[in-house]
């Protein structure tokens, strides 16, 4: 007999592991739309799986509130009982032994509180209140409702001209998204219960990039109607490309000297290459787009007078100022802020950084951004000062790896508290207080003052980007409703001016700053409504056969992610970073899309949306 | 064309083709539940599975189509294996009470199980709960509810009003009235479609049998059945009779057996319609610069609750007469009370219609002009009727031919189209020309409005002036046409709508053959039935003549506008104005 002996891990419980692994991928490709009651009453049911039965709260309470919560599914229960949930799960919070059950009981309480409604519906009326509105996961999560399946499918076909039209019905960007859209379709990707999500952004880049020259659809008989959009920007592009296709006389009014907005302004060139933005733009301005640059709307012309001019104004403005920090030597010289240091590289403007010691403050990807562009400029040294941990930076993964690989230190956990001067007024350091990491709220961790020392960082230059906010003042003048600093829309993009119809507003200026594909969605959004209140019901469409799908099994295949250049070869130039799926690759990708369109749901509320 | 092998056939089919249709073509039988060809392929029973050689997941052969070289097994192990699973789990939750279900012996659930020969369930039943209000005339029953979403397809697509939808994730997902409403808060049109495209018993009329059979046993009363046209082409289908032999004749020899006192036509009151609803439409026309155009028919109960609830502001463009149902009631229990001297309360009226709006109609609250309770007391659908001769052990294939009573069972060619698209059109545009022209037209000239399209125009010259018509069937088509005459895109003197696809004859109350629409056939029953009829002008009928001589007076006379006509406005329907 021995004493001791070395643990090794049973069949079942290596095949439980395996499970938790599908069960965790599974969660993460939830559909939206489902019952939350169902949900709670699910996870809740797994959570007293967990439970060793030791202690009665736990053993007992969790499985009577399973019970409660299956009559309240069944229509049977009574307001009562969603007290009593609440009451017992208080109880299980309060007296569990360990973890397993109060934090159990926790998310019980969460749910009572965040869906309590729901709980009613299901008590008084004996049903729910969610509705699965759009059956395609990919497309659901995408603002612009593009058809996802539809141009995969296309792709796996090799017909990426009928891709790029399909894509175009419904976000005219597609080179762009292509290389920098965040991909928010991929998150619920039903794939991922499989093995990974599709890389759609990836297919959509190889696509644009061997369709050729992809000619635009012919604009509708023109209506005489004329509409100003202001701001040409990715949202207000779109809006003046659907509005032109349907036969309006749209006119871009632009503040800068080119049109693009934060995708020339903001996005440096190794992401986005400016050719590509360039091209883009250019071929959409072909369906007789107007365009008006270095014009200012506010004072002279105002919106008012613009109304006068045109049948309807869309307002596209972005959010382009930056913001302070409010530290005590912002003003040193050697201070810039990002959006400063990315506009004038958009302009053509590069400064040179040649043996600069920079610190960046800020953790989001204008933050990364500027990092890699400074590192670009010739930094002798780049550090990002970020106040959580760095997991916590809202900056892509990806983006925050990259900045990493191409020599960017993270100081993370590090505040700023303010700039010292050198006698003549340039930056000598950045002050930073150490911080550790505390509470979760709203999900977010929030971070405190840790008992180290204050940190001196010697350096050159400090970079702030720490956000942008809306140059909304000059409208909020002439009546256009404005609350804490953004442009109040309503859903279908119009405003509520107090003197002037028919003015409509969407993007960064009404939501704050967001991503690219949520103000071509917006423009999209705009365009349909301003079409209907100029008294036209023009549709948009792509007469595009979907190829049919195919019943072959699905066999697992991991995807295939993007690759980059080498970070000590990229580094040195603005040249674009992300290398595009080989032929192989590619069609190996597409086909591992399940057509969520056909298959599921998706066949019984019809897989697309042909026109709009 | 493709070339592929079913169970070791060769077929060669068009490209497109499903693998049910390549099979059906072989007659290899596929069984399926969930599907109803271009309105519900959606593959979710999952009992038409097959295998695919190459394939290790089994496919519907419903919804995908055939590829070339395909070699496809309909009965592999592995397909019989799943195919029986999976209708053992859709029994464990089907309320299997097929003794007393209505759809028992015409149910396509029953009939796969019985086929496949399934005698016990490996599973514990979990049939979901029911709860509906008994007292609407559709009564669904979530018991039996397979959510095949047949309903809520035909609601949507053929129908247009969306009144189901997919209620609940998870196992909980079922079929509720869509929008969280209740059935009565909704704007169910009460066509009864959902109900002839149930594979199964979840839905079905509100039974009103009893009702007739406790009038019947009850010496006091006087029971008056009318039979609405469109029955008498569809009523022997349930017993497997022939178009020929299943007369409107025999089933009048079926309800005198049942011991009703007189049995009458709504031939007789369609007649009466044509009357009175031409006449309004003459005086229209006359008075061309006040009125709006187009006046729409009234006859569709259907139809006028859709147009309440969808189009309330165009209400009063409505023929303010009533539909012949309810003219009949009104003049059963005044003209024909007088005729037989007795006391009009003691009248029970009852009538057969292929519908259950009809069941609403009669119970609207304002349909009591006769002044002895409502003017119809109850509505039997053509189902119904046939379930009656079947509880009175009638045996349908020995009855005899026998006559209707008189004079309410007197009624023209015109009146019998009333069953089909177009028909009404067809009869008011007869009479509308003899009234303007003094002269009957050749009974046909007006077959342009007769066909199963769903939305039919015609122009035709009445004495000099273009009359534009136009006729419409199912209210996705109705509602088109709704929306065309709303942006002016279109526009008619009259507009005759019917809210069941080809009218009467496809109507919610017929008889039901899974996976077969069979309004044409029977509209081609009805349009026979006018051929051969010594009558074919509404204004010809005797019986109509005599009772305006002996008591209306005159079409739109003081008398026939208080028992003949009603105001759209005196009941509400839900989403329409006025309500609370």
């Amino acid at each position: 007999m021995s004493r001791l002996s070395i643990i090794t891990q049973s069949k079942a419980q290596t095949t439980v592991e395996e499970l938790y692994k599908d069960l965790e991928r599974r969660i993460s490709a939830s559909p939206s739309g489902l019952c939350p009651v169902d949900l709670a009453a699910s996870f809740l049911k797994m959570c007293h799986a967990q439970s060793c039965g030791k202690c009665v709260p736990c053993r007992v309470g969790l499985g009577q509130l399973q019970k409660l919560m299956e009559s309240v599914l069944d229509g049977e229960g009574t307001l009562e009982t969603i007290d009593l949930i609440e009451k017992t799960a208080k109880n299980i919070f309060y007296s569990a032994d360990c973890a397993i059950g109060y934090e159990t009981a926790r998310m019980v309480l969460k749910g009572i509180k965040g869906f309590r409604d729901d709980f009613e519906e299901h008590v008084l009326r004996g049903r729910c209140k969610m509705e699965l509105n759009q059956p395609v996961p990919c497309v659901s999560q995408c603002p612009a409702g593009v058809d996802i399946p539809g141009y995969i499918a296309l792709v796996a076909e090799g017909r990426y001209g009928d891709a790029v039209r399909l894509i175009r019905k419904d976000n005219p960007m597609p080179a762009v998204c292509g290389l920098i859209c965040e991909h928010p379709c991929e998150v619920r990707c039903r794939r991922t219960m499989m093995d990974d999500p599709v890389n759609i952004r990836g297919l959509k880049r190889f696509a644009v990039d061997h369709a050729g020259d992809v000619p635009l659809p012919v604009p509708a008989v023109a209506t005489g109607k004329r509409v100003a959009v202001i701001g040409g920007g990715p949202g207000g592009i779109s809006a003046a490309y659907y509005l032109s296709l349907m036969g309006h006389d749209v006119t871009i009014l632009e503040q800068r000297k080119k049109l693009g907005g934060m995708l020339r302004y903001g996005i440096p060139n190794y992401r986005l290459p400016r050719e590509v933005l360039d091209r883009e733009i250019e071929q959409l301005l072909s369906v007789g787009i107007k365009v008006k640059t270095g014009v200012t709307v506010g004072e002279n012309p105002s919106i008012t007078d613009l109304r006068k001019e045109y049948d309807a104004v869309y307002i596209a403005i972005g959010a382009h100022i930056d913001r302070k920090i409010g530290i005590e030597g912002e003003d040193a010289k050697g201070v810039i802020s990002a959006v400063e240091l990315l506009r004038g590289i958009g302009d053509g403007e590069m400064p040179d950084f040649s043996g600069k010691d920079i610190v960046v403050i800020g953790g989001g990807n204008v933050a990364m951004d500027v990092a890699r562009t400074a590192v670009r400029l010739g930094a002798k040294r780049l550090r990002i000062a970020y106040r959580r941990r760095s997991v916590d930076m809202t900056a892509m993964p990806e983006e925050v790896a990259g900045a990493v690989e191409e020599g960017c230190e993270l100081l993370d956990l590090h505040a700023p508290l303010r700039i010292e001067k050198h006698p003549d007024g340039s930056v000598a350091a950045l002050w930073v207080k150490p911080q550790i990491i505390g509470p979760v709220k709203n999900g977010r961790p929030v971070p405190l003052d840790s008992a180290q020392d204050e940190v001196r960082l010697d350096c050159d230059m400090v970079i702030v980007a720490i956000g942008q906010g809306i140059e909304s003042k000059e409208f909020e003048k002439h009546g256009i409703p404005v609350k804490r600093g953004v442009i109040e829309a309503l859903n279908w993009s119009g405003v509520n001016a107090k003197d002037v119809t028919g003015v409509f507003a969407g993007g960064d200026c009404v939501t704050g700053p967001a991503t690219v594909i949520r103000a071509i969605a917006a423009g999209k959004v705009a365009a349909a409504n301003i079409d209907e209140y100029l008294g036209f019901k023009h549709t948009i469409s792509a007469d595009v056969e979907i190829p049919a799908v195919s019943l072959g099994d699905r066999k697992s295949c991991a995807r295939v992610n993007m690759k980059e250049r080498q970070p000590s070869e990229r580094a040195k130039d603005f040249e674009l970073i992300e290398c595009g799926m080989t032929c192989e690759e590619a069609k190996q990708e597409a086909q591992r899309c399940l057509r969520c369109d056909h298959f599921g749901f998706g066949i019984l509320r019809g897989g697309r949306t042909e026109k709009w | 064309m493709v070339n592929v092998t079913i169970n070791g056939k060769q077929i060669h089919v068009k490209e497109g083709t499903t693998i049910l249709e390549a099979a059906a073509s072989a007659d290899i039988f596929i069984p399926t539940l969930c599907y109803l060809k271009d309105i519900n392929e959606i593959g979710a029973c999952r009992v038409c599975v097959v295998e695919v050689e190459g394939c290790a997941k089994l496919v519907t052969a419903c919804n995908n189509k055939v590829q070339e070289g395909m070699v496809i097994h309909t009965n592999s192990p592995k397909v019989r294996e799943s195919r029986r699973n999976n209708v053992e789990l859709i029994l464990s939750q089907h309320d299997c009470q097929c003794a007393i279900c209505v759809r028992s012996g015409n149910c396509t659930l029953q009939t796969i199980a019985n086929d496949l020969g399934i005698c016990e369930l490996p599973f514990e039943k979990d049939v979901p709960k029911n709860s509906w209000p008994q007292d609407f005339p559709l009564i669904r029953d979530a018991a039996k509810c397979v959510k095949c979403m047949r309903c809520v397809q035909v609601c949507d697509k053929i129908q247009g009003l969306n009144i189901w939808d997919i209620a609940g994730t998870g196992s909980r997902t079922t079929v509720d009235v869509s929008k969280n409403r209740k059935i009565q808060e909704s704007g169910c049109a009460l066509c009864g479609q959902c109900i002839t495209h149930c594979p199964v018993g979840a839905l079905r009329e509100r039974d009103d049998i009893q009702k007739v059979l406790d009038a019947l046993a009850d010496p006091e009363k006087i029971t008056v059945v009318q039979v609405a046209p469109a029955v008498r082409a569809a009523w022997g289908e349930a017993f497997g009779l022939s178009r020929e032999f299943a007369t409107v004749k025999r089933l009048v020899s079926a309800l005198r057996q049942m011991g009703f006192d007189y049995i009458f036509d709504t031939n007789f009151s369609a007649d009466l319609t044509i009357m009175e609803e031409g006449s309004e439409f003459l005086e229209k026309l006359k008075n061309k610069e006040n009125e709006k155009f187009p006046m729409f028919t009234s006859c569709c109960p259907g139809w006028v609750r859709f147009m309440k609830s969808q189009y309330p502001d165009m209400v009063d463009q409505l023929s303010s007469a009533k539909s012949p149902q309810q003219m009949f009631g009104a003049v059963a229990k005044t003209y024909y009370a007088k005729l037989l001297d007795v006391d009009p309360s003691r009248i029970y009226c009852v009538s057969i219609m292929p519908c259950i709006a009809k069941k609403h109609e009669c119970a609207i609250p304002v349909m009591n002009d006769a002044g002895a309770g409502q003017d119809v007391d109850v509505v039997l659908t053509t189902r119904e009727v046939d379930r009656l001769i079947r509880a009175e052990h009638i045996i349908p294939a020995k009855l005899e031919e026998e006559e209707f009573d008189m004079p309410l069972g007197m009624g023209s060619g015109a009146g019998v189209i009333f069953g089909a698209t177009g028909g009404v059109m067809e009869a008011a545009l007869r009479s509308a020309y003899y009234l303007v022209t003094g002269r009957n037209p050749d009974p046909d000239s007006f077959s342009k409005v007769r066909g199963m399209e769903g939305w039919k125009e015609a122009e035709f010259n009445l004495a000099g002036q273009t009359l534009k018509v136009a006729v419409a069937s199912g209210l996705a088509n109705t509602r088109k046409l709704m929306e065309a005459i709303r942006k002016g895109k279109v526009s008619y003197h009259f507009v005759e709508i019917m809210a069941c696809p080809g009218g009467c004859a496809g109507g919610g109350g017929q008889p039901i053959k899974d996976g077969k629409e069979q309004a044409q056939e029977r509209c081609e029953v009805l349009y026979g039935l006018d051929k051969v009829n010594h009558l074919r002008f509404s204004h010809e009928n005797p019986a109509v003549q005599k009772c305006y001589q002996d008591y209306l007076e005159a079409p739109l006379s003081h008398l026939a506008h208080k028992l003949l006509h009603t105001d759209h406005h005196a009941w509400l329907m839900p989403g329409e104005p006025g309500g609370e």
